[in-house]
């Protein structure tokens, strides 16, 4: 492999990893509050957090574009009080990438939750044991499956988004570019040898993720 | 110990809880059939369920007062709680389970060490092991002893012996008494069967359709149901409608179905009743009906079927009524009864108990 091809394998990993980490925090609290509360509007945000799946990842890539592009309201405001540029850079990949995986990791996280029995969260209590202690001690570990789950659909998500990312990130090579948008572009000019190599990387990362999750929960299994 | 919970009003699918009620004892049993609320209760008072308007009050530390909106959370409560599925984490080991509530020392007011539970409960040998290979009487234990070691000021036990089968059942019972005896531990068992409420309890309130029927000593209770609810509830074998005819020198004489019973009044005067006999208050004997006995009430009864249940014989007899007798397997070959053959019943007046219907 080449010092170019080592790159972007290195980034498309780092970024979709990272993206997945950054969105874990937001995406558990949400998926908790879909399990185990009832509020106002929760069936219009459970919708709008799975648009991404449903829309066309491209649509959803113009709306970020919208959003954080420097005459938009979100990157309008981050240029003027932390001069933070995100369009065209690899803030805009990642995220892109957490937008995209964000839904994915929601529905498993909650469905995992919901599969937690609510009574051993209740005792729990009774046994002296916060709201915080609870979550951290007994409903995420029960919920561990399902949440390692998500994590690894959201990343595998993430290294192979393609649409919304060249909406607002582009395809800059050593800045921007990621394992899809160089297949795309390399199959684009006939370098089909080049796309090849970088396919079977691709897979290479998937089925590593895929892997070392099945480990994951199988050892976490033997322990229960 | 003093629980205290008035002004309740839970609304839940078929009924309104609504049952107040001041528990002094040690071990005071929440008595009723399944969907009667006592799970719901316990919840309440554990702090798991918010109710439309509640005050509950341990000992002088009031935990919940709607018309204050002041509630204590479940976690601050100090109350013990082993539910019917008992709940034991299932990722933890049995240690780390009991270790989960479990206070320092210092914290402990109480008696509660780990080792001095852990030799109550007998559960030394469980400590290593995981929580899904115990057996049933295993788990019973760990969770018993799981809540003891948070050092509640009350324990609810919900069902504590509903899912053990009967020596399970004799083995377990020993434990909840010695908690009782060696911790202090006032005790809130909800049941629905009338042996364990009499062997556990201290006291016992009856409770259905979200209500409290009838509060107080439990063999008060089981022995002079309040009305013909309770004495269904607490399973009086014999309830029969009947009417008082007459009273004189505190003897009510009761006109049910074609015979005639002996009863003490006690405050019941007149009217339409409900008779109460227990089937082991009623004895059965050849041929006595002219001999002279202390018995009021000797009836002609004929034998229409025999049960057996255990060490006894549920015999159902036609005495111008329906009337159920409990008497032993040898006392019934003894008397060598037969299906269709004529027998006497003998039912002491103080065991004939009348309810106003």
């Amino acid at each position: 492999m080449t010092a170019e091809e080592w790159q972007i394998v290195w980034f498309t990993t780092w970024v979709s990893a990272l993206s997945t980490l950054m969105i874990l925090p937001f995406g558990l609290a949400l998926a908790w509050l879909l399990a185990r509360r009832d509020w106002p509007g929760k069936s219009i945000v459970e919708t709008f957090v799975s648009l991404p799946l449903v829309m066309p990842p491209v649509a959803t890539g113009l709306i970020l574009l919208q959003l954080f592009g420097r005459h938009g309201a979100l990157g309008k405001f981050l240029h003027d009080t932390l001069d933070l540029d995100v369009i065209f850079t690899w803030r805009a990949v990642l995220l892109a990438l957490g937008v995209m995986s964000f839904p994915l990791l929601v529905r498993s996280a909650r469905v995992a939750f919901e599969e937690v029995n609510p009574r051993l969260e209740q005792i729990a209590r009774t046994l002296g044991a916060g709201h915080w202690r609870v979550f951290c001690t007994i409903t995420v570990p029960l919920a561990a499956r399902g949440i390692v789950a998500g994590m690894v659909l959201a990343f595998a998500r993430a290294l192979g988004e393609f649409g919304a990312t060249i909406m607002i990130a582009g395809n800059i090579p050593g800045k921007t570019s990621t394992l899809s948008l160089t297949i795309f572009q390399d199959v684009q000019l006939g370098q089909d040898a080049h796309a090849f190599r970088l396919l079977g990387i691709s897979v290479v990362l998937a089925f590593a993720a895929v892997w070392c999750s099945e480990l994951l929960l199988c050892r976490k299994t033997k322990t229960l | 110990m003093s629980l205290l919970l008035k002004n309740i009003s839970l609304p839940l699918a078929d009924f309104s809880l609504e049952a107040g009620f001041e528990a002094r004892k040690r071990i005071t049993v929440l008595f009723g059939p399944s969907g009667a609320g006592k799970t719901s209760l316990l919840d309440l008072i554990a702090g798991l369920r918010q109710a439309r308007s509640a005050f509950i009050q341990l000992d002088e530390h009031v935990l919940t007062d709607t018309a204050r909106n002041f509630t204590v959370p479940a976690h601050q409560r100090g109350i013990g709680y082993v539910p019917q599925d008992l709940a034991l984490f299932p990722h933890l080991s049995v240690r780390q389970n009991l270790l989960y509530g479990s206070k320092s020392a210092a914290e402990d007011s109480h008696s509660f060490t780990f080792d001095r539970v852990v030799e109550i409960l007998e559960i030394q040998s469980l400590i290593t092991r995981g929580v899904t290979g115990l057996s049933g009487g295993e788990k019973q234990r760990v969770a018993l002893a799981r809540a003891l070691l948070a050092s509640p000021r009350l324990l609810l036990l919900d069902e504590p012996l509903a899912s053990l089968d009967a020596p399970l059942k004799a083995k377990i019972i020993p434990y909840l008494i010695r908690i009782r005896d060696e911790f202090h531990v006032p005790m809130l068992c909800v049941t629905h069967d009338r042996m364990e409420a009499l062997t556990l309890a201290d006291e016992i309130i009856v409770l259905d359709g979200g209500k409290v029927l009838q509060a107080g000593a439990v063999l008060d209770v089981f022995n002079q149901p309040a009305n013909a609810d309770v004495a269904r509830l607490v399973g009086v074998e014999t309830l029969q409608p009947g009417r008082i005819t007459n009273v004189n020198d505190g003897l009510a004489t009761v006109k049910i179905g074609g015979a005639t019973l002996t009863a003490l009044a006690s405050g019941i005067h007149e009217g339409d009743v409900f008779v109460c006999i227990r089937g082991e208050d009623v004895s059965l004997q050849h041929d006595v009906v002219h001999a002279t006995s202390s018995v009021r009430n000797r009836l002609l009864a004929r034998v229409i079927s025999l049960r057996n249940e255990g060490a006894l014989v549920r015999v159902e007899l036609d005495a111008g009524f329906q009337l159920h007798a409990l008497i032993t397997r040898p006392a019934c070959a003894e008397l060598a009864l037969q299906q269709g053959e004529t027998i006497t019943a003998l039912i002491k007046a103080p065991s004939v108990h009348l309810v106003p219907r």
